[in-house]
């Protein structure tokens, strides 16, 4: 039981004198903030906090009208904070005679004379004239940005209401990563509070976990504000404060920040130059300091334009290329009728339009794109913390970081490139001894190559390491029914690799090893299937493995591949093309139900498209008709079509709200001539497909690879 | 030796709580109350040991009890130590999302000695059983 004594009640008062004494000075702030018109959020917590301990405390000690006062007293502090009421005189006042009232119950409590009933009453009744809030009740709806789910989870109801309360103000979201000395932590974080004071507010301190070792302590600040990153790493930003902005879902901040990519860039040719010389991975990769020299000048000359903005613009472009094919056709008309000159001048018109068009078209791409340097940073980070955790010294080789790419694939390649990474470090590289049993340096490396060839971007992941365990990978693989034994006898080494790729099957080559951790390599190449890319892997027993994606350089326009089927035009990305041949109804075995062809030895499942879609002929079958080849990783199927159109260059555009929910089309595009095709999704269709005849085929050999 | 860590940034709430823990030495033996005036303080005291128990506040400045759960379920050394959240009566919803985050019992303020030493001494045993 609590020691009732004379000591335990005096920490009681003085703690309580404080705590009123604390609150009255900052009503004295915060009434001189409403005066002149400014909000100070924190004031009011602060308010809301200091009436929420002395609540509690009298309670605990038995003041009841002192908890009682400050019961009702936190309700109203509490809607402020919360924004369901507004602050106003009247609220002023009744908070500012709430603290006499505490000062007299004191006093009384002290002197053990009677309470001042009167004053409470008549403040109580004052509180009670405040009544309940007409304010909007607190939002709901998600947060879109890219916040962390951990971050967001532990949110207290305040926190949550500030962080809302900034988005709809419009400010910007910052991750500040720190890392302080537990010894100094105190002071250090003051400091950081002080000045990020002045650029908005920290709405929350989330230990990372990740503590290094026993002396320090990561934590990552969540913080709202109006400046942009240049200006916060030059003012926040130091060896061990790391700023990040958290981006938009969907809607992402792009490029247009010249001064940014410049320095990114910057940073990318510092790191391939110092690459050699970088002893470990321990060494910053990047300091937030250095960032700022180059962004300094042309801070003012950028924007920030919300992506959606540019996808309408693609759009617009995608109706002139309309209006261009028309005027091509008024041009061949008017010179069908004679009219040269009038022709002549037309056609120049049309070229004209034409060059203007594509001039466009890239400019706009353009601005979508921003430099890998974006994600490889974050990854070097990611490294780092890794091989500490599993004390593999790693050195991570960067080439490539100027690629540029389209921003929204730059924020899908993250987490996929973070497992391919999480995989080598587990995975592939081995412990130093093992290192140096085999010959090899006791550093690891993991390389990571961007460049960029033709319409795409090739990305890398390459370590040195022990590479995949074929063997295993296969027992593995027949352990989990994806291939029978038979089957397995008829792979070849890089059909074997591939089987990485199929849920369940992983990198993990022996029981020692730390697994569990990353995800498949299924999801890594699913998510890189839905940008439109394709994802093969490569290693040598003892030498190491590499893993090669090959990505559009956009998703707004794609290289598409026009077939016809029963008069219905349609494109498939060529991404997800592998090659189309001959086709001829004669070589259709059926098995289980499932149609399916030879190719080259493989079984390859097939589906008609004008079934499919239920399409109706007008004239019959065409005698000669193609098959073409679409693949989702290792999955294949054969998409039979009338016709081969040819391939274009397409914008996809959304379907309407009635045909959003169709499985198969990825949307619709322009044709140019006013005809408007369907754009398949393959990995849709294929998946369709494939779910009934997978387990048909099985026993029957499925083409891998 | 039992170790108890009790963050609360209120002194009198502390003492209040350290005076009902300390009580417990009488059934559960010797037990060493380590206090946390703070998140911060918390984060500090968590490496220097291991702990049978974790009372903290959930409405403390910067650091809430709430990250501190998160931040507790993720130390691989400390990651199945009970924690006990205090909270107030209105904060229900922060109360939930505590126990969602791992936390095992809570109390409302105000609560009586009584009421701590329960909670503590079953959660000491859940997890000792």
């Amino acid at each position: 039981m609590v020691e009732s004594g004379d000591k335990v009640r005096e920490d009681f008062f003085s703690e309580a004198q404080e705590i009123v004494e604390t609150l009255s000075r900052n009503l004295l702030k915060l009434d001189d903030a409403h005066r002149t018109k400014r909000s100070d959020p924190g004031l009011v917590n602060e308010a809301f906090r200091a009436v929420h301990t002395l609540k509690g405390l009298s309670s605990l000690f038995g003041a009841q009208t002192m908890g009682n006062v400050a019961h009702h007293l936190e309700d109203i502090l509490d809607d402020l904070r919360l924004g369901r009421v507004p602050l106003d005189d009247r609220v002023v006042d009744v908070l500012f005679r709430a603290v006499e009232v505490f000062n007299e119950l004191l006093a009384s409590e002290k002197s053990a004379s009677p309470p001042p009933s009167q004053a409470v009453e008549a403040l109580l009744a004052r509180i009670r004239q405040i009544g309940a809030p007409e304010g909007p009740v607190a939002a709901t709806g998600p947060i879109e940005y890219d916040l962390d789910v951990g971050m967001l989870a532990v949110l207290t109801e305040y926190e949550e209401h500030r962080l809302r309360t900034n988005i709809e103000q419009g400010n910007r979201l910052y991750r500040l990563r720190v890392r302080f000395d537990l010894v100094t932590i105190d002071k250090a974080l003051e400091e950081i509070k002080e000045s990020a004071k002045k650029f908005g507010e920290i709405i929350t301190y989330l230990p990372t976990g990740d503590a290094g070792s026993a002396d320090t302590i990561e934590l990552d600040l969540l913080m709202a504000s109006m400046a942009d990153v240049p200006t916060l790493n030059r003012e926040l930003g130091a060896e061990n404060v790391i700023v990040e902005e958290i981006p938009r879902i969907g809607g992402a901040a792009i490029k247009a920040e010249t001064a940014e990519a410049a320095e990114r860039i910057v940073n990318a040719e510092v790191l391939e130059q110092g690459m050699s010389l970088v002893p470990n991975a321990q060494r910053e990769l990047v300091s937030g300091r250095d960032k700022d020299t180059v962004s300094l000048r042309s801070v003012s000359q950028t924007v920030r334009v919300d992506i959606r903005r540019l996808d309408h613009l693609m759009n617009i472009v995608g109706e002139l290329a309309i209006v261009r094919g028309t005027l091509a056709k008024v041009s061949e008309r008017v010179r069908g009728e004679g009219q040269r000159s009038l022709a002549m001048e037309l056609q120049r018109l049309h070229r004209t339009f034409e060059r203007r068009l594509a001039e466009m078209q890239a400019g706009i791409l353009e601005v979508r794109m921003v430099p890998l340097g974006q994600v490889f940073e974050r990854l070097a980070r990611v490294v780092r913390q890794i091989s500490r955790e599993v004390h593999k010294e790693i050195r991570l080789v960067i080439t490539g970081s100027e690629t540029e790419i389209d921003k929204l694939i730059v924020e899908e390649l993250s987490d996929p490139l973070m497992h391919m990474i999480r995989n080598a470090i587990d995975h592939g590289i081995e412990v130093a001894d093992k290192r140096a049993q085999v010959g090899k340096p006791p550093i690891g490396t993991i390389a990571l190559n961007a460049f960029q060839k033709g319409n795409h971007v090739m990305l890398e992941v390459e370590d040195d390491g022990r590479g995949i365990d074929e063997t295993a990978v296969l027992d593995r693989a027949i352990r989990l029914g994806k291939v029978s034994p038979e089957e397995a006898r008829e792979l070849t080494r890089l059909e074997v690799l591939s089987l990485i790729f199929l849920p369940g099957v992983s990198t993990r080559d022996s029981v020692d090893d730390l697994g569990g951790r990353g995800v498949g390599m299924d999801v890594v190449k699913n998510n890189i299937s839905k940008l439109g890319g394709v994802i093969d892997v490569h290693s040598e027993t003892g030498i190491g493995t590499k893993i090669a994606i090959t990505l559009p350089i956009t998703l707004a326009i794609v290289s598409a591949l026009l077939m016809r089927a029963s008069d219905q035009t349609f494109a498939l990305p060529l991404s997800s093309v592998s090659e189309a041949i001959p086709f001829d109804g004669s070589v259709v075995r059926n098995i289980d139900g499932h149609s399916v062809m030879s190719l080259r030895g493989t079984t390859l499942p097939i589906c008609r498209l004008d079934e499919m879609f239920g399409l109706e002929r007008t004239t019959g079958i065409p005698r000669r008709q193609f098959a073409v080849v679409a693949s989702l990783g290792a999955r294949r199927l054969g998409l039979v079509v009338d016709q081969l159109v040819g391939e274009q260059d397409i914008v996809i555009k959304p379907l309407g709200r009635s045909l959003r929910d169709v499985r198969g089309f990825a949307g619709a595009t322009e044709l140019g001539d006013e005809r408007v095709g369907l754009v398949l999704d393959a990995a849709a269709i294929i998946e369709e497909v494939l779910a009934g005849t997978e387990s048909a085929l099985r026993g029957a050999r499925l083409g891998y690879g | 030796m039992l170790r108890i860590l009790l963050v609360e940034d209120s002194p009198s709430m502390r003492r209040f709580a350290r005076t009902a823990l300390e009580d417990l030495k009488k059934q559960l033996g010797e037990l060493e109350i380590v206090e946390a005036t703070s998140g911060f303080d918390a984060l500090r005291w968590l490496p220097r040991g291991r702990y049978d128990l974790v009372v903290t506040d959930i409405n403390m400045p910067d650091v809430n009890g709430l990250e501190l759960v998160r931040f507790i379920r993720q130390s691989p050394v400390h990651r199945s130590v009970p924690i006990v959240l205090i909270s107030t009566q209105s904060s229900e919803r922060d109360r939930e999302r505590g126990l969602g985050l791992g936390a095992n019992a809570y109390l409302v303020k105000p609560f009586a000695a009584e009421d701590l030493q329960r909670t503590a001494v079953q959660q000491i045993g859940n997890a000792s059983s």
